[in-house]
């Protein structure tokens, strides 16, 4: 066997009552990919933040190549080869590469920086573990996946022989997920070590050697990954059997219900990459289209064009035969569910309180308050417990403020807030502007980021579930299992432009990853339509 | 090393030693400077709480000094809980002040005949107008293009007390005031009774208290008060929710300026009925401190208002019985607010040492 080069004893991490980390012991050996497996919340960010020095462990002990790692101090862990690419790049756009890699490796006082040494190691480092990189290419230039690594040089550079990745393909198509793990293969080779994290089983099974899994803050399994499948993973990642929402063809697609026609947004103020470009687009009743595509590529601008947070420059958007009203209110007030792709930022206001957010969207109908002005909050909180009560969600009460819910439950209530429509309460006259009926369109952007597999399977049933009803469906995501999970229709975007939007059954997942690269995505011969 | 790290909940315990840890450290610290003067500590502090609320007199100088105070303590609140940061409630106090006197003054002698029914309601009107309107421009500046309201709120106190001072020298100057620069007098039936006779402190203190518990209300059983919180907190998931976010910063520097303006009003008609350069010893910014010691709560800024009013009045009598300068006042009050912002702090995070 090979040398262990890092050794987990015993970490244990409690945040007031919460038990983030209990007593986890885990080895890394040198040359090996160990995944580290877990649900959003399972403890694996907090273990290695721990590692890192982010977060200094309650109990337990860190050994890097024998010696142990002090607590709670991120310099020693870079000093002691430990290296982390986190999920949200931490780079400086407007930099070199060179500049991004060397930031904060040379003394401040020398009085002249020795830019050609470090071009020299930059480049045999790139060289050494098949990372090629433009050295002078500015970070702002770059695609995603070039971003990615960058990061991972900049840890190399610093000398890292122990690699840890943070949910690295979130951001990647599945093509540059395949170069990153070959990388991956060539690193390990030259007897460097990777802690590889994740939630999705299929990429842990294809780039890993061992897999530790994380559930609850425990470590509940460690198997090497020949001698595992996905199913006992998922078993030990949920802790019972989950199923898998079941993919059901659209019964009965109706009319079109939204209309987009050769719509162009203006560029917003990152540089214009996310905008549209003569987007068109129909969405239907009864039907789930769902848009696949590397974030970055103009999902955003659909996304808010669809929510009223955004407007079109040029071309035509209708909703149910009239304009699209450029406002997230009469929106609402005409039928569009909207899920954000934030919850936390955008879905919901985190210090009020969660009765607050579960009619935020209709705070100004009759339903809830008086001449749009006095609130009705008996009637508000008697509609906020329906939603806890439909929509399962759980958490400290009404009253605690919306941030102390979890992701999941987070977004039960912001998909309640949206799907549910508030019974009439009272005899209620005039309420043409708020009808109480089903939502026509639901835009959903990114609706199961972050979640873990139980909430995933609820929130995609309960879209499918508004689909059956007849609503028209609008999935956003980056995510391809998802995307094909859902989809009745599929188109991809890419930098700004939306491809035809085709049945399911005329793609393959090799199809829309050319497609979201780029290229022009060809359809599977003879596939039926 | 230290660091801060988020507490999962806050103990109750914590809530409830915060603010008394705050008390306890504001007066170790200003003890300090008392021992520095000179002066028994004991002897001081017992001099001062007298001064301050030891007697009806002491409680009629504390309620007069806290009515413009918990006014522009209201102000700051309103407008600081939508994240609209209004430094700027001494310019607007003034513009209500000069809108009063304007409005209701003995001007040739006379001033407007008309019944104080109408003339009263309308010498009101039109401080709060003016505090609003003051107020306006920075907010929609704020809103349209970006420019920082802390800078130009703060600016334009100064251009308003100018303002003021050249008025005062020039069309609002009193023609018989001997040549102080002070504007003419109010009507007389327009002032502000007595809530006490003998004493200072007017009917501008129901006027205070009833605004106080106006915008509690406004804050908990209105839309309005809902798109106020939800803009403060957090201005992106509100406008996704369809909260108008203009529109509400636009409502809230008009209230926030309306109140601050009235302070000026109700001084004028309760305490000095005309117009001077010093009539406010900064109250406007005063203002601040209150609504930051009150947590942004409306009912809090009546006591923080009345606490802090007391301690400056009781300062006065101490200073003159063991020579302590009133400055301590100043430094008790700013010694207040930052040991209850650090308390606050502590209930939310804890402290980590590590090595």
């Amino acid at each position: 066997m090979n040398p262990t080069v890092l050794r987990l004893q015993g970490i244990t991490k409690r945040f007031g009552p919460l038990v983030a980390n209990d007593a986890i012991s885990l080895d890394l050996q040198a040359g090996e990919v160990l995944a580290l497996l877990g649900e959003n919340g399972a403890g694996k960010s907090t273990l290695m933040s721990i590692l890192f020095g982010h977060y200094v462990a309650d109990e337990g002990r860190i050994e890097v190549f024998g010696s142990p790692l002090p607590p709670g101090n991120p310099k020693a862990a870079l000093a002691a080869g430990v290296g982390m690419v986190h999920q949200h790049f931490t780079l400086a756009d407007n930099l070199s590469v060179l500049d991004n890699v060397t930031m904060g490796t040379e003394p401040l006082w020398r009085p002249v920086s020795r830019r050609a040494a470090a071009r020299a190691r930059l480049l045999e480092v790139a060289q050494r573990f098949g990372l090629p990189v433009q050295p002078d290419a500015t970070i702002g230039s770059l695609s995603v996946g070039e971003r990615q690594r960058v990061e991972i040089l900049k840890a190399l550079y610093r000398g890292a022989r122990i690699l840890i990745l943070d949910e690295p393909t979130a951001v990647l198509t599945p093509q540059e997920s395949e170069a990153l793990f070959a990388t991956l293969a060539q690193m390990v080779a030259q007897g460097l070590s990777v802690i590889f994290i994740s939630h999705k089983l299929g990429e842990v099974l294809r780039v890993s050697q061992r897999i530790a899994v994380l559930r609850g803050g425990k470590l509940v399994a460690e198997a090497r990954t020949a001698d595992t499948t996905q199913a006992q993973l998922a078993l030990w990642m949920v802790g019972h059997a989950v199923e898998a929402p079941q993919r059901r063809p659209a019964k009965s697609v109706g009319d079109a219900v939204c209309v987009l026609d050769h719509v162009s947004t203006a560029s917003a103020k990152d540089g214009g990459q996310d905008r549209l470009r003569e987007v068109s687009l129909t969405l239907r009743a009864g039907e789930i289209t769902a848009i696949a595509g590397v974030s970055g590529n103009g999902q955003v601008a659909l996304a808010e064009l669809l929510s009223g947070t955004r407007r079109a420059v040029s071309g035509s958007a209708q909703f149910m035969g009239r304009a699209l009203p450029p406002s997230p209110a009469r929106l609402v007030q005409r039928g569009v569910a909207r899920i954000p792709e934030d919850r936390h930022a955008v879905g919901v206001v985190g210090d009020l309180p969660v009765w607050e957010n579960a009619v935020s969207e209709r705070l100004r109908s009759p339903v809830f308050s008086r001449w749009s002005f006095i609130v009705r909050r008996a009637a508000a909180r008697l509609h906020a417990r329906r939603i806890e009560k439909a929509f399962d969600v759980r958490g400290a009460g009404l009253m605690s403020p919306a941030r102390s819910l979890s992701g999941g439950n987070m977004q039960k209530l912001i998909l309640g807030r949206a799907l549910l429509a508030p019974e009439q309460v009272e005899q209620d006259t005039d309420n043409k502007k708020y009808p109480n009926r089903a939502p026509r369109l639901i835009v959903a952007h990114q609706p199961t980021w972050g979640l873990d597999i139980g909430a995933v399977a609820y929130v995609q049933q309960q879209l499918i579930a508004a689909r059956d009803a007849g609503a028209a469906v609008l999935v956003i995501s980056d995510d391809l299992d998802e995307v094909l999970a859902l989809g009745d229709r599929v188109a991809v975007m890419h930098g700004g432009h939306l491809g035809e939007a085709r049945p399911a059954a005329a793609w393959t997942r090799e199809a829309i990853g050319l497609a979201m690269a780029g290229a022009t995505a060809p359809q599977r011969p003879g596939a039926a339509a | 090393m230290m660091r801060l790290e988020r507490r999962h909940e806050s103990s109750r315990a914590a809530l409830v030693l915060a603010p008394i840890g705050a008390v306890v450290f504001t007066l170790l610290v200003s003890a300090l400077l008392v021992r520095w003067a000179g002066a028994p500590v004991g002897r001081t502090y017992a001099l001062l709480l007298q001064g301050g609320f030891g007697s009806v007199f002491a409680w009629s100088e504390t309620l007069t000094r806290a009515i413009p105070l918990i006014l522009t303590g209201l102000a700051a609140t309103v407008a600081f809980k939508a994240r609209l940061f209004n430094i700027g409630a001494e310019g607007q106090l003034f513009a209500g002040a000069l809108a009063a006197v304007a409005v209701g003054g003995m001007h040739g002698g006379t001033g407007f005949e008309l019944s104080p029914w109408v003339l009263f309601p309308l010498m009101m009107l039109a401080a709060a107008v003016a505090g609003a309107l003051m107020l306006l421009g920075p907010a929609l500046m704020k809103n349209k293009l970006g420019v920082d309201e802390v800078v130009t709120t703060l600016l334009i106190n100064f251009i308003v007390l100018l303002g003021v001072s050249a008025l005062l020298d020039g069309p609002m100057k009193d023609p018989t005031a001997m040549g102080w620069p002070q504007s003419v007098s109010l009507q007389s039936d327009l002032e502000l009774g007595k809530l006490i006779a003998q004493t200072r402190v007017h009917t501008g203190l129901l006027w205070a208290v009833s605004l106080a518990v106006i915008v509690w209300a406004i804050f908990k059983y209105t839309v309005l008060g809902f798109d106020i919180r939800a803009v403060g907190a957090n201005a992106r998931a509100a406008a996704f929710a369809g909260v108008p976010v203009t529109r509400t910063v636009v409502m809230v520097a008009l209230l926030s300026g309306a109140l601050a303006g009235l302070a000026g009003a109700i001084e004028v008609a309760g305490r000095t009925s005309y117009v001077t350069l010093d009539m406010s010893p900064g109250y406007g910014y005063t203002g601040i401190v209150i609504a930051m010691l009150a947590g942004l709560h409306p009912l809090g800024v009546i006591a923080a208002g009345v606490f802090v009013a007391g301690v400056l009045v009781g300062a006065d009598t101490m200073s003159r019985a063991v020579g302590v300068p009133t400055y301590i006042a100043d430094v008790i009050v700013a010694a207040s607010l930052i040991a209850v912002l650090v308390a606050t702090l502590l209930t939310q995070y804890r402290v980590r040492v590590t090595k």
